[in-house]
């Protein structure tokens, strides 16, 4: 088991003959993913070649989860264009939806996500500007890199991608079920919340990493949802402690205004419910680990 | 990005909400004039990226032209919660018969936006909304249906608005969140909006913030920017397309992902505490780590004088560390003379060994390599005491 995305996921890649896009569906064939095509309206019909892979490239979501029964997307396409291509996505009903794109604008973040709500929420969107999700082992769709950690029990989601990959290379010995990057954007798709309740559910998860940063009110809503919902242990951390009022830090919801939003009001609302709160990654890692070893 | 009230009023206006005449002056004596021309009481606001202004001093009526140019005269140069006021703006002074508030923002929470409204608007919305939060109406809105005629009633409704000035509100309402969406706003707040005593609606106050992922879509946007305002060392960076942002500590920071940038501002500030040392910027060069790229965040980096050492923490993701390593050894290579503090390095994650071994082969005098982000920190805080 693994949450969201597992051995039998069929990926495709909208935006897949972009530079990045051709970039990391290389990285993601390499690391095991069963890719089984991409979509780009103007190559239709069109095969491309990964390094002795030859994936075909299809005009629509629909045509290729219909000709290869894809229940995976991820999505590289420029910011631009990615509210047509997820609105698409959510249209065609496939699964997960892996927005990895930054710089959307969040008019249109608001408005791929209104319609995933009008729609029924028959697709399960993850970002966007995000890592992406992997189950080591099994499969990986985005961009985090598969040689960090390999598969294990712990599972972890995170609003920041290299700490992501931080932490993964700290608890590497152990390895992870999933790995989960849900981005640090205003609006997202997935939550920590939604990342919380699956890993509960996931028999092959035993313990929970949680990172957070500054901004909006997420960890606190994840604290509360953890206090009621959670059995497994969950290990917290909270990056921007010293980021001053007002000042945007890299992401787009990393800023803090007022007092709400703050990394001090997280950790406390995270300690409140149980969770072991780390001052730095790799105490964060330190007091998994001591969990890691006590079950 | 934030805007000055004269800068939304002006969006407001092009999107046809009502607002009042004015022009900005930077000098008492511009402020003298505008007065003149408009020959009537004025008010003189402070131009700042803040709120509070009427209560810190910014905010005065001028009943003459030579009243105006004192006041101005008071009002340029004010610090206003760390904001310098450098320009006025000067508007004909209304009489006002109703206060109230509206915005329309991003609502991160429900994952949509939001319109907030209050018939009891002013200074003291603040204390409204935290004390009588059934006198301020929040209604969610679908990022899809938007707002309409009918959407605009029910906010008006629900912030109970007066029957004589409902219409005209409402059709400010429509007209707001018009500028909303057309500009790629994630805030349009008006406070006050007042109904003068003719029974007219007007927006006396505005404040905008727009969203800069969407400046693609609005090359017109680049001209709202303040680039006199701007800090030198940031302006620089953003040339450079370096996400950097100056802070006040002895400790340069550079590192990839906001996230682990973030965090190892957070570990410098507990290391330097014993040293009451603390990091001098947030600077995120992204995945690809170049040399040049390198080379650019260093050089703002080290143009910042009040930096006495500089602590470069990479993780090792897509970006490979020898490709990081050699981006720093060339790095120091083009600054040459230039680069006169300590780096401290800690890379980790793909190609690590690969990585150390080119800092050590090419053993520059200036860095050390230490290797765990919690004593690179240590390191970087003690080298930038000894260097204070």
């Amino acid at each position: 088991m693994a949450i969201f995305l597992n051995e039998n996921s069929k990926v495709i890649v909208q935006g897949m003959t972009g530079a990045e896009g051709t970039k990391h569906t290389k990285r993601m064939l390499a690391s095991g993913t069963n890719i089984v095509g991409g979509v780009n309206p103007r190559k239709a019909g069109e095969k491309v070649d990964f390094d002795g892979t030859v994936l075909p490239v299809f005009g629509t979501v629909k045509e290729a989860m219909e000709a290869t029964g894809a229940n995976v997307t991820v999505i590289f396409v420029p910011p631009a264009f990615s509210k047509a291509a997820v609105v698409e996505a959510i249209d065609a009903e496939i699964e997960l939806a892996v927005v990895i794109t930054e710089g959307i604008p969040v008019h249109d973040t608001a408005y791929f996500w209104a319609h995933a709500v009008a729609t029924g929420h028959k697709t399960r969107i993850i970002g966007p500007n995000c890592p992406g999700i992997i189950s080591p082992g099994k499969s990986n769709a985005g961009i985090i890199p598969a040689n960090i950690a390999g598969s294990g029990k712990i599972g972890l989601v995170s609003k920041s991608g290299t700490l992501t990959y931080q932490m993964m290379h700290e608890l590497r010995d152990f390895g992870f079920s999933t790995a989960i990057g849900i981005g640090g954007d205003p609006i997202i798709g997935t939550t920590h919340i939604d990342a919380l309740e699956a890993f509960e559910a996931d028999e092959e998860t035993v313990a929970i990493v949680m990172i957070g940063e500054i901004g909006g009110d997420a960890e606190e809503r994840a604290a509360a949802y953890i206090k009621e919902n959670v059995t497994k242990p969950v290990v917290g951390y909270v990056a921007g402690f010293t980021a001053p009022e007002g000042k945007t830090m890299g992401h787009a919801g990393a800023i803090v205004s007022g007092s709400a939003g703050t990394a001090q009001a997280k950790k406390e609302a995270l300690e409140a419910a149980g969770v072991k709160v780390g001052k730095t990654p790799s105490e964060t890692a330190d007091l998994m680990r001591e969990i890691m070893q006590g079950l | 990005m934030d805007l000055y009230e004269y800068q939304a009023k002006d969006l407001f206006a092009a999107h046809g909400v009502p607002v009042l005449p004015g022009d900005v002056a930077t000098n008492p004596e511009d402020a003298k004039a505008i007065a003149a021309k408009f020959g009537q009481a004025v008010v003189v606001k402070a131009q700042v990226k803040t709120g509070g202004r009427g209560k810190a001093g910014g905010v005065k009526l001028a009943s003459t032209a030579e009243e105006t140019e004192e006041k101005a005269k008071a009002i340029l140069g004010l610090d206003i919660k760390g904001h310098i006021v450098h320009r006025v703006l000067v508007t004909p002074a209304s009489d006002i018969a109703e206060e109230y508030y509206f915005s329309f923002l991003l609502d991160r929470a429900n994952r949509t936006f939001l319109a907030m409204a209050s018939v009891e608007g002013g200074m003291d919305i603040e204390e409204v909304a935290a004390t009588k939060p059934e006198a301020l109406a929040k209604i969610a809105i679908d990022a899809i249906k938007g707002v309409d005629q009918a959407k605009a009633t029910e906010i008006a409704d629900a912030a109970n608005f007066p029957a004589e000035v409902k219409d005209q509100v409402v059709d400010v309402i429509v007209k707001l969140w018009e500028t909303f969406v057309a500009e790629d706003a994630t805030l349009v707040e008006v406070n006050p909006l007042v109904r003068d005593p003719q029974g007219k609606i007007v927006a006396l106050d505005g404040k905008v913030t727009l969203d800069e992922n969407a400046d693609f879509r609005h090359p017109a946007h680049a001209e709202l920017v303040d680039k006199a305002a701007e800090n030198p060392l940031e302006a620089k960076a953003k040339e450079k397309g370096l996400n950097y942002v100056k802070l006040d500590g002895e400790v340069g920071i550079i590192g990839n992902g906001a996230g682990l940038v973030m965090s190892t501002l957070d570990v410098v500030a507990y290391a330097g505490e014993q040293y009451g040392v603390k990091p001098a910027n947030f600077l995120d060069i992204g995945g690809g780590a170049s040399a040049e790229v390198m080379a650019n965040g260093l050089d703002v980096i080290l143009g910042d004088e009040a930096v006495r050492s500089v602590f470069v923490n990479v993780f090792g993701g897509i970006t490979a560390c020898d490709a990081v390593a050699n981006g720093i050894v060339k790095a120091l290579e083009i600054l040459g003379d230039s680069a006169t503090k300590p780096l401290v390095v800690r890379l980790d994650g793909n190609n690590v060994e690969e990585g150390r071994q080119i800092l050590a082969d090419a053993n520059h005098p200036l860095v050390t390599v230490v290797d765990t982000m919690d004593n690179a920190a240590a390191k970087a805080a003690e080298l930038a005491a000894a260097g204070v």
